[in-house]
C-alpha cells in the first residue's frame, strides 16, 4: 500500500507514542487523509467531488438521526409528523430541507463524481474494484434515497411506493408473491411504511462501510489523476495534507455556498407540490414522476411501449432500467483502449460528450409527462445510451489513435522531466 | 499428554479419513441448517400479518348503481371498480375478436352468468398499480370507452381488457360472489 517516499506517521507526545502501539487509529488516518498518502499532483477540481460526496453523506446521517427523533413511521401520523417537524420543532423546517435537500445535493456531487470516472476512465485497471465498489454505493443510495421519499407518505411517497413496487410484480412468476412480500400487503400501508423507516435508517451506515473499502481500494493503487499517467516517482506526488485537505477544503466552500443558497432560498424548488397532499390510495396524481436524480432511469423504464417477442414490453422497461446501471459494472472490460485520460483520446472524447447529452435529454424526457414526442425521444435516447456502452465504447477503443502521452506527471505540469530525458535516450546515461 | 497408542495413524500423517473430518462436516451441517432455518421467520415476518389478511373481503351493496355508472370500493386497502354496463357496452365488448387482444377473454369470463351487466374488477392498473380514471363522475374513460389511466396512458375497453398502452394484462377480475341480487362479496 502506498508509495516508497509516503511519509511515516511519528507520534511526539508520549500519549500518541503509547496509543500508536495499543490501538493505531491516528497512524491510519495520517496514512489515509494525511501526509502519509501521496497524491498526484496534478488534481483537478474534478478530483472534489469524492469528499464532497462523503460530505454530503455525513450531513444526511446527522440530519436524518436528528429527523427520526421528531418522526413517526405509522400511515395515521406519519404525514402530520412531519408537519410538525416543519411547524413546531425548534429550527425542524431547516433541519428537513436540509436533509430533503441535502439528498439532491448527494446526487449532484455522485453523477460528476461518476462522469469524472467516465471521462478519465478511472474504472480501467488497476481499479477496477474501486469502481464496481462505487456502483454498489450508487445502487445502495438510490435505494436509501427512495424509501426517504416514502417516509412523509404524501400523494408522491404513496404513489411512489406503489409504482417502484410494481416494477418487482413485472418478473416473471415470483414477482406478484415478491411485491406482497416486499410491502408486506396488497398495497403501501403502515407495514410498508415502517420496513422503509427502518432499512432508511440502516442504508446509510451500510454505504458508509462500503465507502471504507471504496478508499481502501483505491489506497491499494493510489489516485489517479488528469493524464492517466500512472505515478513513476516522488516528483509526481504532494502529500494529501496540506494540500488537498486545502484544496477539497476550498472545493466545500464553494458547494456549501451553492447548497445553502437552495436550502435557504428556494427549498422546495426540486420538490412536488403533491406530496404536501397526504398520502389516498384511491386517488392518483395526474402526473406521477419520481425525484429528479431517478429521471433517466425512469425514461428508459417508459421508453418500452410494446412487447418485444415474448417478453410483456412492462418486464422490458424494469430490465432496461436496471440493465442501464447494471452495464457500468461491466465497464472496465468493455472500453478496452490502454489510454485512461479523455483529454488523449480525441474521439473518445467525443463520445463522452454525446453521452452527457444523452442522460441529460432522458432526464428531461422522464420528467415529462409519458406523451408524444417524450416517448419517442426517451425511446431513441435509450437506444443510444445502451449503444453507447456496449458498440460504440468497445469500437472507439479499438480503432481511436490516442494523442502522445507526458513521460510522467512530473513533464505534464513542468514541461520537462529528468527522467523522461533519461528515458528517451537510455546511452546517455 | 496423549497416550501414544491412542494416536490413530491418519492423524499423524494427514492421509485418508480421519475421524477428525467426520465430526467437521457433522458440525458445520448442522449448524449450517439451523443457520438456515433461522433465516425463516426473518423472512415470513415480511410478508402479509394476520390482521392485513383478515381484511381480505369486502361487502358492497350496488342496488343504487344506475346502468353505465361505476363506484369505487375499497378491498383490500385497494380500489375496486364496480360498473352497470349499458346494453351498447355490452355489445362492444362482445363484438371484439378476442384473438386480436393482448390479454385474450371474453366478456362472459371476466363477469358471472346471468349477471354480465355487473363489470367487477380491481382499480389498479395492471401496468406499474395506478388507479385508472373512469369509475368516477365525469371522468375520461379512454378512446375504449372503459377506463383510462393517466400514468402511463393504458386504455381499457367496456370489459375492462387491455386495448392500448404499456399494461400487460386486463384489470384484474377478483374472486367475487352475489350474495342476493342487490350485495357483493368480494375476496
Amino acid at each position: 500500500m502506498s508509495f516508497p517516499w509516503a511519509k511515516e506517521y511519528k507520534p511526539g507526545h508520549p500519549l500518541m507514542q503509547w496509543l500508536d502501539e495499543k490501538l493505531p487509529l491516528p497512524r491510519f488516518v495520517y496514512n489515509a487523509v494525511g501526509a502519509g498518502y501521496p497524491v498526484p499532483r496534478n488534481l483537478n477540481y474534478m478530483w472534489n467531488f469524492g469528499v464532497l460526496a462523503g460530505f454530503c453523506l455525513a450531513l444526511q446521517i446527522v440530519t436524518g438521526v436528528i429527523l427520526a427523533m421528531h418522526y413517526a413511521a405509522n400511515g395515521s401520523v406519519a404525514f402530520d409528523s412531519v408537519e410538525h417537524i416543519m411547524r413546531d420543532v425548534n429550527w425542524g423546517w431547516m433541519l428537513r430541507y436540509a436533509h430533503a435537500n441535502g439528498a439532491s445535493a448527494f446526487f449532484v456531487v455522485v453523477y460528476i463524481h461518476i462522469f469524472r470516472g467516465f471521462f478519465y476512465s478511472s474504472y480501467k485497471a488497476p481499479r477496477e474494484m474501486i469502481w464496481l465498489l462505487g456502483v454498489v454505493i450508487f445502487l445502495l443510495m438510490m435505494a436509501t434515497a427512495f424509501m426517504g421519499y416514502v417516509l412523509p407518505w404524501g400523494q408522491m411517497s404513496f404513489w411512489g411506493a406503489k409504482v417502484i413496487t410494481g416494477l418487482f410484480g413485472a418478473i416473471p412468476v415470483v414477482g406478484q408473491p415478491l411485491q406482497v412480500w416486499l410491502l408486506g400487503g396488497y398495497a403501501p400501508d403502515n407495514a410498508a411504511l415502517n420496513r422503509f423507516f427502518s432499512l432508511h435508517f440502516l442504508l446509510p451506515f451500510v454505504i458508509a462501510g462500503v465507502i471504507i473499502l471504496h478508499i481502501w481500494a483505491l489506497h491499494i493503487p493510489g489516485s489517479s489523476n488528469p493524464t492517466g499517467v500512472e505515478v513513476k516517482q516522488e516528483s509526481d506526488t504532494v502529500p494529501f495534507h496540506p494540500y488537498y485537505t486545502a484544496k477539497d477544503g476550498f472545493g466545500l466552500g464553494v458547494f456549501l455556498i451553492l447548497y445553502c443558497a437552495v436550502l435557504f432560498f428556494a427549498p422546495n424548488m426540486l420538490g412536488h407540490p403533491d406530496n404536501y397532499i397526504p398520502a389516498n390510495p384511491l386517488s392518483t396524481p395526474a402526473h406521477i414522476v419520481p425525484e429528479w436524480y431517478f429521471w433517466p432511469f425512469y425514461a428508459i423504464l417508459r421508453a418500452f411501449t410494446s412487447d418485444f417477442f415474448f417478453i410483456p414490453a412492462k418486464l422490458m422497461g424494469v430490465l432496461a432500467m436496471f440493465s442501464a446501471i447494471l452495464v457500468w459494472f461491466f465497464l472496465p472490460w468493455l472500453d478496452t483502449s490502454p489510454v485512461r485520460s479523455g483529454h488523449y483520446r480525441p474521439l473518445f472524447r467525443k463520445a463522452f460528450y454525446l453521452l452527457l447529452v444523452d442522460v441529460v435529454v432522458l432526464g428531461y424526457c422522464g420528467g415529462a409527462p409519458a406523451a408524444e414526442p417524450f416517448v419517442m425521444i426517451s425511446q431513441i435516447a435509450s437506444m443510444y445510451y445502451f449503444l453507447h456502452f456496449l458498440v460504440i465504447l468497445p469500437i472507439v477503443s479499438s480503432i481511436e489513435k490516442p494523442a502522445p502521452l507526458p513521460y510522467s506527471i512530473t513533464e505534464a505540469v513542468l514541461g520537462k522531466d529528468e527522467g523522461a530525458v533519461l528515458h528517451a535516450n537510455p546511452t546517455a546515461a | 499428554m496423549a497416550d501414544e497408542a491412542s494416536i490413530d495413524p491418519a492423524d499423524v500423517t494427514g492421509e485418508g479419513v480421519r475421524r477428525r473430518d467426520f465430526i467437521n462436516i457433522a458440525a458445520v451441517s448442522f449448524a449450517g441448517v439451523g443457520g438456515l432455518a433461522v433465516l425463516y421467520p426473518l423472512i415470513s415476518q415480511m410478508s402479509p400479518s394476520a390482521d392485513v389478511l383478515a381484511e381480505s373481503s369486502t361487502e358492497i351493496d350496488i342496488s343504487a348503481i344506475q346502468p353505465g355508472q361505476a363506484i369505487k370500493a375499497v378491498f383490500r386497502k385497494q380500489p375496486v371498480f364496480v360498473r352497470n354496463l349499458t346494453p351498447v357496452e355490452i355489445a362492444e365488448a362482445e363484438k371484439v375478436d378476442t384473438g386480436s387482444l393482448r390479454d385474450p377473454q371474453t366478456l362472459d369470463e371476466r363477469t358471472k352468468a346471468g349477471k354480465k351487466n355487473w363489470l367487477i374488477t380491481m382499480g389498479v392498473c395492471t401496468h406499474l398499480g395506478c388507479v385508472p380514471l373512469g369509475a368516477g363522475e365525469g371522468e375520461v374513460r379512454g378512446e375504449f370507452g372503459g377506463y383510462f389511466c393517466p400514468c402511463h396512458g393504458s386504455s381499457y375497453d367496456t370489459a375492462a381488457r387491455i386495448r392500448k398502452g404499456p399494461a400487460p394484462k386486463n384489470l384484474e377480475v377478483p374472486s367475487y360472489e352475489f350474495t342476493s341480487d342487490t350485495v357483493v362479496k368480494i375476496g
